[in-house]
């Protein structure tokens, strides 16, 4: 018989650290006073921070036992569709952890932060390489922010050309913050819907592309997991009106050194390097989303930009069409080392067949769930696929139901309801970490949920029944929010 | 998810493609989303509305509704000035859900043009489109 990862375990409750604490307790020995005591001026003292006393053993408990209620990529599958949970190598956070790149500081001259910068240098060449742009800046904190910028971008280019423009053109199966960015840039979105094959049709862009607009944002792969095929020709008509072309490039686990971003028309390019590029990510951590550009929008870059000059690497704000700074200092640099090292410890051709093997696990999962689920779009996939709950609404069973079940075998829900043109979406991303066997089971998971769904549906409404927590009432929580403890 | 046959589309208020609903009172026309809308959208958590004295045209955007699933835009089925906003909404999202063609009525319109009642589907013809 199979075995499932999802079991039962004793799961340890752990109180806040503020019901833990006893007065007295203490985890550290300060070392002895090797100067004489001198009383504070009285204005500077006052009770202190309300913190509880606790030993080094309370500490540690509470921590392991918070991380143990938590589920990630290191315990089990996350096929979190389009957020590309892949497997992050520890040789990244060993690098990252080298006294010469974790002592490094911002504020520091450049003679004494030389490492840093060459890293900084290399790793934008490297960008530029795999995606076939020109040029690239590292500062975005990540990828919301990367499409802020390339908004900012297309801005200083129709102003320096002295017609600023005041639409962006943006599909409905773009990522949701691209319409977002747009806006916030001060452009007006205008969305256009994706062909009945799921993919944007030319005739549809040219239809409404005009002089007011100043260019489409695609996201390519879409959010459907497919390949905009007519994306050479839309480039062609965007252009033909002077606008451009930005790419939202979070779908890169897909083409990395596949497509050549600049041949097929694309202006601007961010990634986020913390998914493709393998950064521990989610939950508020650091991300990094630089942005690639062709040679015409070079001079607009944020500034300080990273150069070099006989054999030094220098930071130079010489730039003066740069649309300015946009992140303290110099970006989440962290990020960037991750990034530098895992594109270093792949290696060219195994970028690009970390990308294959992303696609062959996605078009497997697809091929083999496709009489299980309704598939929303019949067509090779690229790197996640999605399906919906059509088949299973006759027994009342709903996408969320199903999800919330698959926690039970053990691994992490996809992402659901997203993108919005598939009702009831399921939307599921493996990447090229997950070995066949693993993604056999969770095959057989979804089977045998589908299974469920006709014979117990019961089991399905009160999903998950081994976690720690049980269904949250989302309802709740939305209409009466609590915001503190 | 309700079957289409168990929709409740009541004869009295005329349908948008949009998932909008409109009932002339008097002069004015109620509107709010249909039961096919909340359904789909599921448990809504948050309704953004406009404020009286807002005009706005047929089919424009006029407010927001956010469900547990998702955001979606709501759209003029008529144009014309806003008379009210159903502000009971703010605290009780649910109505919407509960009982969208009474409670959970979302704003008040002035008709600009009352030939544009015309143009609305009655019950039969909305559940018609639903079928596809």
């Amino acid at each position: 018989m199979k075995e499932y990862p999802g079991t039962t375990g004793l799961i340890l409750n752990e109180p806040l650290l503020w019901e833990k604490g006893k007065k007295g307790r203490t985890g550290y020995s300060l070392p002895r006073r090797d100067v004489e005591s001198y009383p504070v001026d009285e204005s500077f003292v006052s009770d202190g921070p309300d913190f509880p006393d606790l030993s080094e053993v309370d500490v540690i408990r509470h921590y392991i036992r918070l991380s143990q209620w938590n589920f990630s990529v290191d315990s089990g599958m996350y096929p979190l569709g389009s957020c590309t949970m892949k497997y992050n190598p520890k040789t990244n956070e060993r690098q990252v952890s080298q006294p010469g790149f974790a002592g490094a500081h911002p504020l520091l001259p450049p003679h004494l932060s030389q490492g840093i910068l060459r890293l900084m240098f290399e790793l934008e060449k490297f960008l530029v390489d795999i995606t076939g742009m020109d040029a690239a800046s590292l500062q975005p904190a990540a990828g919301a922010h990367g499409e802020l910028a390339g908004m900012l971008l297309f801005h200083a280019y129709h102003k320096s050309k002295g017609s600023p423009r005041s639409k962006i053109i943006v599909p409905d199966t773009a990522h949701g913050t691209n319409p977002a960015s747009a806006a916030l840039c001060g452009y007006q979105p205008v969305t256009i819907k994706s062909n009945d094959k799921g993919i944007l049709a030319p005739e549809d862009v040219s239809q409404i592309m005009d002089e007011e607009t100043a260019g489409i944002m695609v996201t390519n792969p879409n959010t459907l997991g497919l390949f905009e095929e007519n994306i050479k020709e839309i480039a062609e008509i965007v252009h033909a009106k002077d606008g451009l072309v930005y790419c939202d490039g979070a779908n890169m686990n897909a083409v990395m050194g596949i497509v050549h971003m600049g041949d097929i028309g694309i202006d601007v390019l961010h990634l986020n390097l913390h998914k493709t590029f393998s950064s521990p990510h989610g939950g508020g951590g650091p991300g990094s989303g630089p942005v690639c550009v062709r040679k015409h929008l070079e001079p607009f870059l944020p500034i300080p930009r990273v150069i070099e000059k006989e054999g030094q690497h220098l930071l130079s704000v010489d730039f003066p069409e740069s649309i300015g700074k946009l992140h303290a200092f110099y970006g989440n640099v962290g990020v960037l080392i991750r990034a530098y090292s895992y594109i270093l410890s792949m290696g060219a051709d195994n970028l690009k067949k970390a990308s294959q093997l992303a696609v062959l696990n996605a078009a497997y999962i697809k091929q083999k769930l496709k009489d299980t689920l309704h598939l929303a779009y019949g067509r090779p996939c690229m790197h996640e696929c999605v399906f919906s709950d059509k088949n299973q609404q006759v027994h009342k069973v709903t996408t969320l139901d199903m999800v919330k079940r698959l926690m039970d075998y053990g691994f992490h829900p996809p992402t659901i309801y997203f993108p919005l043109v598939v009702p009831g979406a399921i939307m599921i991303e493996p990447t090229e970490t997950e070995s066949k066997e693993d993604i056999d089971l969770f095959i057989d998971s979804m089977k045998a949920i589908a299974n469920e769904a006709k014979e117990n549906t019961e089991l399905l409404r009160e999903a998950p029944k081994n976690s720690r927590r049980r269904r949250l009432d989302e309802t709740a929580a939305a209409r009466k929010p609590c915001l503190r403890g | 998810m309700k079957e289409l046959s168990e929709l409740n589309l009541p004869d009295d208020v005329r349908y948008a493609e949009s998932h909008e609903w409109a009932k002339p009172e008097g002069d004015k026309v109620k509107v709010g989303i249909t039961d096919y809308a909340q359904d789909q959208l599921g448990d809504i958590v948050f309704v953004e509305l406009p404020e009286a004295g807002d005009s706005f045209e047929k089919g424009e955007e006029f407010g927001t509704v956010e469900s547990v699933k998702a955001v979606s835009e709501l759209y003029m089925p008529v144009g014309g000035e806003i008379v009210a906003a159903n502000t009971s909404l703010e605290d009780s999202p649910e109505r919407v859900n509960n009982r969208p063609y009474s409670d959970g009525w979302m704003i008040e319109v002035k008709l600009d043009d009352a030939s544009e009642m015309d143009g609305l589907l009655t019950n039969d013809a909305y559940l018609e489109k639903l079928k596809g």
